[in-house]
């Protein structure tokens, strides 16, 4: 019971993970019907950066954890929604009329292209940092179990639902979703009235990146060690999250990233780690079969 | 007010409009018809750079604009109701006339929307159905609405009662006269229905192969022999 306990926490905290990077696919699918591909990438530039600006904090002397925190996740920010805006320009943008499978490919470039930037200029060893927020809530014994919630697990399930309400309201309440909704649904009419569309989808792409920023930098506080191909299997689990939850829709994003984390985290406790990623990828299939536009997506019908 | 000199638009290698010189004067209603296929929509379309008049230019209030982004050109103060309505179908009613009112001061929303629902009483009712799930007709009169929740100086309306019951069709063209003759509103308007169009018009232009073969008040063009044999034979007795 406490070891089932424990892994229903540990697996909320990496579902969290994979939720935010979710919501940064969904985001940026519900503006432009495409699937960004280096977003995963976008979350592994976020996590080395923030070594760096975590190492350099600790350097500077900086140790009250809440302003160390604050500054990481602001300049992780900042650089990462640039980095967010060039996959844009560069992969999306001017494809914008071509056939669907062109933007697919030159993403999935940008994503080969930002591996090989960060191993070449930050080598391919493992980056690893102190642990930023040490201590746990020892919550309760159970057969000589004690079930424990790291600072760092709360912060990071807190995190998430905080974001997944925030980004629901911008979504679904503001003139800004709505000009961003609008844009996925007909860009020539959002254009017509008066709609900077350029506009609108380089900053869905800026927000999506700082989202896979926040996730980079929990990550690297969780697991305290960070290299440059951590982008490429986070981005997939997310990627499956975010179709599992229905691709477009927010909770959907966070709802799939709880059940792949939760799944993972059980099946490597009970079953066998090596199997973790099958079991998800086979839920996804499952899923999929009998619920095609995902739990939570809306169906595809419409009279127009 | 608005001013084409000399327009010419293409789409790849076909030549939609060759040459078209008009214009709009202030508290007008222009009407344009012509066949399947003239350049109408065209014509509409490249007032807002989609697509982009390849030689010639056009004017608004004296500035050309010809060149300018098509987010630009609406804020400018001109609005289409484009064939085909382009209604945001997942959208609620109300985040449909939401959209219309992007770049309007949001302290005159509330009265825009009453004076919308004033003209569709339906759209009140519906306001938070999805648009996608309206009549036709609903989303003829969505797409007018959302239009004109931005104050535009001109009103550009293509084909409106394209696909509309007569009972419809009526209350669209009083609609149209109303904002003309009420609120003073400049008004182009591209119709099928030329016998309807060319009576509520002060001016129309008769648009053929992408050139002006015609024009004249709209009295002189219900009897130009030419309109009544290429564009009335039909509607004549309606
Ligand atoms: N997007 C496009 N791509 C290629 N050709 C186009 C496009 N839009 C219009 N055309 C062509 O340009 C010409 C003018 O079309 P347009 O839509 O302006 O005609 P229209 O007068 O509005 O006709 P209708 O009364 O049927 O609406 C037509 O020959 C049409 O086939
Ligand atoms: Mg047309």
């Amino acid at each position: 019971m406490g070891q089932f306990i424990q892994q229903l926490i540990n697996g909320l905290t990496l579902g969290s993970v994979y939720g935010l990077i979710a919501l940064g696919y969904t985001m940026v699918y519900g503006i432009i019907g495409m699937i960004n591909f280096a977003h995963g990438d976008i979350y592994m530039v976020a996590a080395i950066i923030s070594v760096t600006v975590i190492t350099l904090l600790a350097a500077l002397g900086i140790s009250a954890v809440p302003l160390a925190l604050m500054v990481t996740l602001l300049v992780v920010m900042a650089f990462t929604a640039v980095y967010g805006w060039s996959v844009e320009r560069v992969a999306y943008r001017p494809l914008r009329t071509a056939p669907r499978l062109a933007p697919l490919i030159s993403a999935i470039g940008m994503s080969i292209f930002l591996q090989n930037m960060v191993q070449l200029t930050q080598g391919a060893r493992v980056k690893p940092i102190a642990d930023m927020m040490p201590g746990q809530f020892n919550l309760f014994t159970f057969d000589g179990f004690t079930v424990f919630l790291s600072y760092t697990q709360l912060m990071i399930i807190v995190v998430t639902v905080v974001l997944l309400a925030i980004f629901t309201y911008i979504i679904t309440r503001t003139s800004f979703g709505r000009q961003q909704r609008a844009c996925e649904q007909d860009q020539t009419m959002t254009a017509l009235l008066g709609v900077n569309v350029d506009r609108t989808i380089s900053l869905t792409f800026m927000l999506g990146a700082a989202l896979a920023a926040i996730a980079g930098v929990m990550v690297t506080i969780y697991y305290g060690v960070v290299d440059f191909a951590i982008g490429f299997v986070a981005g997939l689990k997310a990627f499956t999250a975010a179709v599992l939850g229905g691709i477009g829709s927010l909770p959907g994003a966070v709802l799939g990233g709880l059940i792949i984390g939760m799944l993972e985290s059980f099946w490597s406790a009970y079953y066998s780690p090596e199997y973790k990623d099958v079991a998800g990828f086979a839920l996804l299939i499952l899923v999929l079969m009998f619920r095609p536009s995902g739990l939570l997506g809306r169906p595809e019908v419409e009279k127009v | 007010m608005l001013q084409y000199t000399d327009v010419h638009a293409h789409y790849g290698a076909i030549h939609a409009l060759r040459g078209v010189t008009l214009d709009v004067q202030e508290g007008e209603i222009v009407t344009l018809i012509g066949a399947n296929g003239a350049g109408k929509s065209t014509l509409m379309n490249t007032l807002f750079g989609k697509p982009r008049a390849s030689a010639g230019s056009i004017s608004f209030l004296g500035q050309d604009i010809s060149r300018h982004h098509t987010h630009d050109i609406a804020r400018s103060g001109l609005a289409l109701v484009p064939e085909g309505r382009h209604i945001f179908a997942r959208m609620s009613v109300l985040e449909n006339l939401q959209m219309g009112s992007i770049f309007s001061d949001p302290a005159h929303f509330d009265a825009d929307l009453q004076r919308i629902y004033g003209m569709f009483p339906i759209l009140q009712q519906r306001l938070e159905q999805r648009a996608g799930t309206l009549s036709g007709g609903e989303q003829q009169m969505l797409a007018i609405g959302r239009a004109l929740m931005s104050r535009p100086k001109v009103l550009l309306l293509d084909e409106p009662s394209l696909g509309l019951a007569p009972l419809y069709i009526k209350q669209v063209f009083n609609i149209i006269r109303e904002l003309n003759e009420r609120d003073g509103m400049t008004i182009m308007l591209v119709e099928q229905n030329a016998h309807h169009a060319l009576r509520i018009a002060h001016r129309g232009y008769v648009l053929q192969h992408g050139e002006i073969v015609l024009s004249g008040t709209g009295k002189e063009l219900l009897a130009s022999p030419e309109v009544r044999a290429a564009y009335l034979e039909s509607s004549a007795h309606a």
